[in-house]
């Protein structure tokens, strides 16, 4: 987390989705991601809470604890009253998450976090199940519903892909783009998708209205791949790094490698976040508690993914050439 | 227990049996028989009470949807448009000029003890005042100092002054919210629209649903408002029924000269259809006599005057789009298939006629699922509902309760924006649920508008809006029929109309006692008629009239 000096603003990123898409699928999934955040999770759902058993450590009145120092509560009618109990509960999080109804529109709650000056919106993400979400938005009740919901993605979880084939999946897409528009996009099976998506989605800034049709955004990345799936590598590098060689040789490779983030040691020693995404890179200090090792992570689509290369990228912006690769 | 005979001017009892009678007698708070003194003195012994004699009597009104947070918003100062009564009988003017209110609120801010508590009225109404648009700056003048909070009729809204924006970290620039617009100078301009805009305010100054419903002196102050409206029993929908609130109501409603039976309804929020039938049922064991636990309301949209109901094509008059729902067609068959399998009562709140389509589509689904005789689901409001609808309900075994007063207080918006003139004459259509068969009542949903049965009865009969003009003469209801409305109608929405809603033998002696005649005075005047209080299982309680005090009471016309 930030501690620059200026009050740290809790991310927050909303989980949105019609009946079924999968947004508690993708809450599981990130609970056993490898992400190290302390994250909260606030859902509002009629149906169970739907985690998986064997994450949950013990329940004490509204509020579950979860393996890795994780919560979940339900905030039934009153978001912003649970959403400052928890700031005040657990003054330690990294992230909230906010499972909406079935039902809700996400931009919604999306306008409501930026009151608070506490916390700032880190993305709206919306899990759509790919078989069903053209039937689900011609439905005479709900459609409009289903709709807007994928108007206000910033990352779109097209889930359940392995139903689609060869011919049903141009179909969705060719359906589909007049109203997600430039969100970025994931295809996935049993939501399975690289934690960083979802935590580092960048936004565009300030909040973008989202009830009208979204603006070209060039921060917004959309993945074109040929399946849709992301592969991602991490490096912890314990040497020094030359980050202008690194931010040239990503650029490079926008292709291959669509995202990446890390905090890096540079020539000088100190210590540089570093961002990558639509093609371009930002190195800023970093202002967080000092790593004895840098880390760094990259991602990029599946059907072009080149593991040797990109470690390769990685190991030429090296100072000194060791580096420990983990996956 | 002792028999007494209480002679009347003139008994409406709504049993068509027996329509009129001279005299009812009661024992064990029950009505041992109504007719003439002669008939009901072959009962035996007993007394004669003549304090009615010149009062007119009918069934205790049944007010079929409202909600007991009502009493509690009368510790605040209100600054409405209409007179309304408190609950210690003191009649309140409204306000008609946004200065009148200013200075009301000042000489309020002076009184209280607590100087730097917060400053809170209700029942605020904007649109109906003259002069300009209530801003921060306005609300600036009453104090720099400490929040003053003005909460809309609506419920919905509230604006503020710049010390209350402030404390709520709004009075900043970049807030970007639909629920709040921003002035000239790039700041909040003082309104506040939505729960969530509203929240930090709300919780400063207790004006949370959930700290309403549950206020203790709030509640015994809903009893006495209640006596003043000729209110015996009173559906509060919805609560959300924790342990805390429901300790609270049996104690409450148990003390001896508290007034009122409750039908205190859940409100179905982040829990699964098995668990709210679970608590639903657990809850119908604690009933007594005075709180009636176990049904459950769900709710499909949201309001029309706030255009966040699901309407039908063409959708809104003015263009706005389309409202919400708050709850997927999916979780609401499946919690009416649960429920109608389990025997607790559903109640759907639906006010655009889309929801009420989908009401009716999930009921069918869910009847077909699990059959269920004389089951007695009320859909509430209903508002835009039109005779094939209607069909659809009595076909359903469906009960509607219509938000008439709607017609009075927002009709003339209506009219003009929300839904355009040919909907909004059909709006609150009495006279179709009747011509289609459908048992129905009509509420106020108070705090929303007044608790007064007879005021809302006076709206089903004329169908005057605010303006004056007479907004869908055809559905215009005949007296007998709007009091039917207010007592047996309601009873047997809730599933009580065997034990309320009508005076005979039998049943619990609740009793409106009205200082005249509603069937032989003119149709107009019905909501003017004076009640001199109620009886309710026998124990009497007359309404306190306190005379207006120029000194606590605004006086202006």
């Amino acid at each position: 987390m930030k501690e620059n000096g200026l009050a740290t603003a809790l991310p927050v990123t909303i989980l949105g989705g019609y009946l079924g898409a999968g947004k508690t699928t993708l809450l599981n999934h990130l609970l056993r991601s490898p992400h190290g955040k302390r994250l909260a999770i606030l859902v509002n759902e009629f149906g169970n809470i739907g985690i998986d058993a064997d994450l949950i450590h013990r329940q004490e009145d509204d509020v579950i604890n979860l393996a890795g120092g994780c919560v979940c509560c339900s905030f039934g009618s009153d978001l912003m009253r649970a959403l400052l109990q928890l700031r005040n509960r657990m003054p330690r999080l990294d992230h909230v998450l906010i499972e909406t109804s079935g039902v809700s529109l996400p931009a919604g709650v999306a306008s409501s976090i930026g009151l608070v000056e506490q916390l700032s919106l880190n993305a709206v993400v919306v899990v759509a199940d790919a078989m069903a979400v053209q039937q689900q938005a011609a439905d005479r009740y709900v459609g409009s519903t289903v709709i807007s919901q994928l108007q206000q993605a910033d990352l779109l979880v097209l889930n359940k892909m392995d139903t689609l084939d060869g011919k049903t999946k141009p179909a969705l897409y060719e359906w589909g783009r007049r109203y997600w528009g430039n969100a970025q996009i994931v295809e996935t099976t049993q939501c399975r998708l690289p934690f960083e998506l979802v935590f580092d989605v960048p936004i565009s800034a300030p909040l973008a209205p989202h009830d009208c049709g979204r603006q070209d955004n060039p921060d917004l990345l959309r993945a074109k791949t040929a399946n849709g799936q992301f592969s991602s590598k991490s490096f912890v590098l314990p040497a020094a790094i030359d980050l202008q060689a690194l931010s040239n040789a990503l650029a490079l490779h926008a292709g291959l490698i669509v995202r990446a983030k890390g905090v890096l040691q540079d020539a000088d020693g100190k210590l540089q976040l570093l961002q990558f995404s639509g093609g371009r890179c930002s190195i800023t200090p970093w202002q967080g508690k000092k790593f004895s090792f840098g880390r760094l992570v990259c991602i990029g689509p599946s059907s072009i993914w080149d593991e040797l290369l990109v470690q390769d990228i990685v190991h030429r912006s090296l100072l000194t050439q060791s580096c420990l690769p983990i996956s | 227990m002792a028999t007494i005979i209480y002679p009347a001017k003139r008994i409406i009892t709504m049993n068509p049996n027996r329509p009129d009678v001279e005299c009812v007698a009661v024992r064990e708070g029950k009505i041992l028989g109504a007719g003439s003194l002669e008939e009901l003195a072959l009962w035996g012994e007993h007394r004669i009470d003549t304090r009615f004699q010149g009062k007119v009597l009918l069934p205790g009104f049944v007010e079929g949807h409202c909600h007991i947070s009502q009493g509690a918003l009368w510790r605040f100062v209100y600054v409405g448009n209409q007179q309304r009564t408190d609950p210690d009988g003191r009649i309140w003017a409204g306000f008609q000029t946004m200065e009148d209110i200013l200075a009301h609120l000042r000489a309020a801010a002076e009184s209280m003890p607590d100087h730097e508590a917060p400053i809170v009225g209700w029942g605020f109404d904007p649109a109906s005042l003259k002069g300009p648009r209530c801003t921060r700056q306005i609300l600036d003048s009453v104090s720099e100092r400490r929040s003053v909070v003005l909460l809309h009729a609506s419920l919905h809204v509230m604006s503020v002054n710049s010390y209350g924006l402030e404390i709520s970290g709004y009075l900043r620039e970049g807030i970007h919210h639909p629920g709040i617009p921003i002035g000239p100078d790039g700041v909040p301009s003082g309104e506040l629209r939505g729960p969530d805009a509203m929240w930090p305010l709300a919780e400063l100054t207790g004006l949370t649903d959930i700290m309403l419903g549950a206020d203790e002196e709030g509640t015994r102050a809903f009893g006495k408002l209640c006596v003043h409206a000729g209110v015996t029993t009173a559906a509060d929908l919805a609560n959300p029924l924790s342990d805390d609130v429901v300790e609270m109501l049996l104690r409450i409603t148990d003390v001896a000269d508290f007034p009122l039976r409750i039908v205190s309804m859940q409100r179905l929020n982040g829990h699964t259809p098995d668990k709210i039938v679970a608590s639903a049922l657990r809850l119908k064991a604690l009933s007594r006599d005075r709180l009636r636990l176990g049904a459950v309301k769900v709710v499909v949209d949201g309001s029309v005057q706030g255009l966040t109901s699901r309407v039908s094509w063409p959708g809104h008059f003015n263009g706005a789009p389309n409202g919400l729902w708050y709850i997927a067609p999916e979780q609401l068959q499946s919690i009416l298939s649960l429920s109608l399998r389990s025997g607790v009562r559903v109640h759907i709140h639906t006010n655009g006629d889309e929801a009420t389509d989908l009401a009716l589509d999930c009921m069918q689904a869910a009847l077909s699922e699990s059959p269920a005789f004389d089951h007695r689901y009320t859909i509430q409001h209903a508002q835009m509902s039109m005779p094939a609808q209607f069909l659809r309900m009595r076909a359903l075994g469906l009960c509607v309760n219509l938000f008439v007063n709607h017609v009075y207080y927002w009709g003339d918006i209506h009219y003009e924006k929300t839904l355009g003139p040919e909907r909004a004459e059909r709006m609150n259509a009495c006279a179709s649920a009747i011509d289609a068969g459908v048992p129905f009542a009509i509420h106020s949903d108070a705090p929303v508008t007044p608790l007064a049965p007879l005021f809302t009865a006076w709206c089903a009969v004329n169908r005057l809006t605010t303006s004056g003009r007479i907004l869908g003469k055809a559905q215009r209801i005949s007296v007998k029929q709007a009091l039917h409305a207010i007592t047996l109608g309601a009873s047997y929405t809730l599933g009580l109309d065997h034990e309320i809603g009508s005076i005979e033998a039998g049943k619990r002696a609740d009793f409106a006692v009205l200082d005249d005649d509603p069937l032989s005075c003119p149709p107009e005047a019905l909501k003017d008629i004076g009640i001199w209080g109620v009886v309710q299982d026998g124990r009497i309680f007359q309404a306190v009239r306190s005379e207006t005090d120029p000194n606590s009471c605004s006086t202006r016309h």
